[in-house]
């Protein structure tokens, strides 16, 4: 580091103290002309080097948002997107009277939480086992990852084979078990259940490696102290570890939320063809599924954008709620 | 300057606390397991696309790898140009992660160092933007990709990508703890401006976080499945939405082999990659977590 310090100084323009100034007078104005160039610099930079962001943010995210919002308020074609025709709340109205969309918000809950849940317990259950001292930990790690490297479109491509009802490799080590014939296809809970898997698959590996970087921040004396008292491992894990890592947990339950509510490619790949939307009695279709066969197959813009707001309306709830929560056990916790 | 990223190994403590923190054989039983349940469909991919499609489809599944790769390539290179969608996606990973890194690291930088009005609340607002549905924005971004004529071109995959918020966050943890101020304090009194403190300063110490999130956001990027379906098509798709044709077919007729052999095609690059830097990706994951 100090190489390239001083390369900044030798290179950079000459120090104040630079004695082939002409005259006194001289050195006043262009000194000043410096500091304001100096603290402008100081002042101004800052915003410059974040503005990237926010103006990316801005022009693809921000006024996009607000903008579906007012769609949402209008009847708009796909194919003619100048013609709004102006709709006040109906299509929020329209909404709660179509069964298909609680159909699509109670699978997009469903499976939600049959994907969230076992996928996040596994991962602690593993970070915490990952979190011993280990031989081969390196592979593990890898390992447990790799079905983060796959894409979503990979993955549920795999899947659809292996959770095929006919000769599908899932089916067939049911059998062996005595199970026999499932439909993962065609039936709701097992499609439910098979979509989840391709879920917790891809991410329990991530999840656990999050867990794990969180559980070696704990001071280990807690530890050390907990084991003379004579608590057991279990006890070690529930009593001192889930306390100590509370906040990675809350974290990493707000963001499988976040991602539960978005789900798409899984049960769109999962139903097989791009015109069959979320099975062929919607038993998986999820909320951005529904959006997109509004917004696309059916072209009606103005109706899938009140679906798109719904869906961030359910995600401030869930935020507001996770906060309660973690408020309420802060104060336990410190009370 | 490694270590840093390194996850944090602490064996100090270990001296004299007994072997109650070594795994017992039950630890890797579970272990292996889950490393099996991780590798397993992976290894299935490449059985299966290295098959026939008659072979595929038997009960029971086949369990080695067969002779048929090479025709299955071939076969799906042809039905879903898994040529241009190859090159699509690196272009469109390589812009976005190129971009994002650049960005980020100066954004990082700024939030982790730079005193200024507003930082605290604008570093809020940068995480908030994570909890943001693309699906919200979709509907008028394809509105305004359509309207500048950018249906299907790689620009309507890139522009919305250029930076994230994570990757902001991402190197502020980083900079946060391996930047030292007087580092920068001393360049100041050197009389450094604060682009030439970028350049020799922060850059130098920056760089192996800005190789880790530069390998994350072209993973994402590279898997990106929901804007490039809705804005590409099969003419000049990415290997996403090419893989999405594929697999979309209607049904029996479609040779299964070949669909996984386009699974298999999609994943490798990035599998390759995960076998070569798979530890540095691990050790970037736990090190943008633990300040969370």
């Amino acid at each position: 580091m100090a190489t390239s310090i001083r390369a900044a100084a030798e290179d950079g323009s000459a120090p104040p103290s630079a004695p082939r100034r002409t005259g006194p007078a001289a050195a006043p104005p262009r000194s000043a002309w410096r500091s304001r160039l100096y603290r402008l610099d100081l002042k101004a930079s800052p915003y410059a080097y974040i503005a990237p962001f926010f103006l990316c943010f801005a022009a693809f995210g921000l006024f996009p948002l607000i903008w579906t919002g007012w769609l949402s308020l209008h009847r708009v074609d796909l194919l003619n997107t100048d013609v709004m025709d102006w709709r006040g709340v109906d299509n929020y109205t329209r909404l709660w009277d179509t069964d298909q969309f609680w159909n699509a918000l109670r699978n997009t809950f469903t499976i939600g939480v049959i994907s969230t849940v076992p996928q996040l317990l596994m991962a602690l259950g593993l970070a915490h086992l990952l979190n011993y001292r280990l031989r081969g930990r390196g592979f593990f790690r890898v390992a447990i990852l790799a079905p983060y490297a796959t894409s979503i479109a990979a993955a549920t491509l795999v899947f659809v084979q292996l959770f095929n009802p006919d000769y599908g490799m899932i089916n067939w080590f049911l059998s062996l078990a005595g199970i026999e014939h499932t439909d993962w296809y065609a039936d709701t809970w097992p499609s439910q259940i098979a979509i989840s898997t391709i879920v917790t698959w891809r991410w329990t590996g991530y999840n656990a490696l999050i867990y794990l970087a969180a559980m070696q921040a704990v001071p280990k004396d807690l530890y050390e102290a907990a084991s003379l008292d004579g608590a057991s491992r279990w006890q070690q894990f529930t009593k001192v570890t889930i306390p100590s890592i509370r906040p990675t947990i809350l974290f990493t339950i707000i963001v499988s939320t976040i991602g539960a509510t978005q789900l798409f490619g899984e049960p769109m790949l999962f139903g097989g063809g791009v015109g069959v939307s979320g099975g062929s009695a919607h038993q998986f279709q999820t909320l951005s599924l529904y959006m997109y066969e509004l917004g696309w197959p059916s072209r009606q813009l103005g109706r899938a954008s009140a679906v798109a707001w719904t869906m961030l309306l359910i995600l401030l709830l869930i935020g507001a709620v996770n906060l309660l929560i973690a408020r309420r056990n802060r104060s336990k916790l410190g009370g | 300057m490694t270590t840093a990223l390194s996850t944090a190994p602490r064996r100090r403590f270990r001296a004299g606390a007994g072997d109650h923190d070594k795994a017992g054989p039950v630890a890797y039983v579970v272990l292996a397991l889950a490393a099996a349940v991780s590798l397993f469909p992976l290894y299935w991919t490449f059985v299966a696309a290295s098959s026939t499609g008659e072979r595929v489809a038997q009960s029971p599944p086949p369990l080695v790898p067969s002779g048929q790769l090479w025709h299955n390539i071939t076969t799906a290179w042809d039905q879903a140009d898994m040529g241009t969608a190859l090159l699509n996606s690196t272009v469109v990973a390589g812009c976005v992660s190129l971009s994002t890194v650049l960005f980020s690291t100066l954004a990082g930088f700024a939030f982790a160092k730079l005193p200024f009005r507003g930082r605290n609340a604008l570093l809020t607002l940068v995480v908030a933007t994570m909890t943001i549905p693309p699906q919200l924005s979709v509907i008028p971004l394809y509105r305004i990709i359509t309207g500048l004529h950018w249906g299907n071109q790689l620009q309507a995959v890139i522009l919305p990508s250029l930076v994230a918020a994570f990757g902001v966050f991402f190197m502020r943890q980083f900079l946060v703890e391996a930047l030292p101020v007087e580092l920068i304090e001393a360049a100041r009194v050197d009389g450094a401006h604060s682009l030439r403190i970028i350049w020799h300063v922060v850059l130098p110490i920056a760089r192996p976080a800005m190789a880790v999130l530069g390998m994350l956001v072209f993973v994402q990027s590279w898997n990106d499945f929901f804007w490039p379906f809705v804005v590409l098509t099969q003419q000049n798709p990415t290997v996403q939405v090419a893989l999405s044709a594929i697999g979309g077919g209607s049904g029996h007729d479609i040779n299964q082999a070949v669909i996984m052999t386009g699974a298999l095609v999609g994943t490798l690059p990035l599998l390759l990659i995960f076998a070569l830097l798979g530890k540095h990706i691990v050790g970037g994951i736990t090190a943008g977590a633990v300040k969370s």
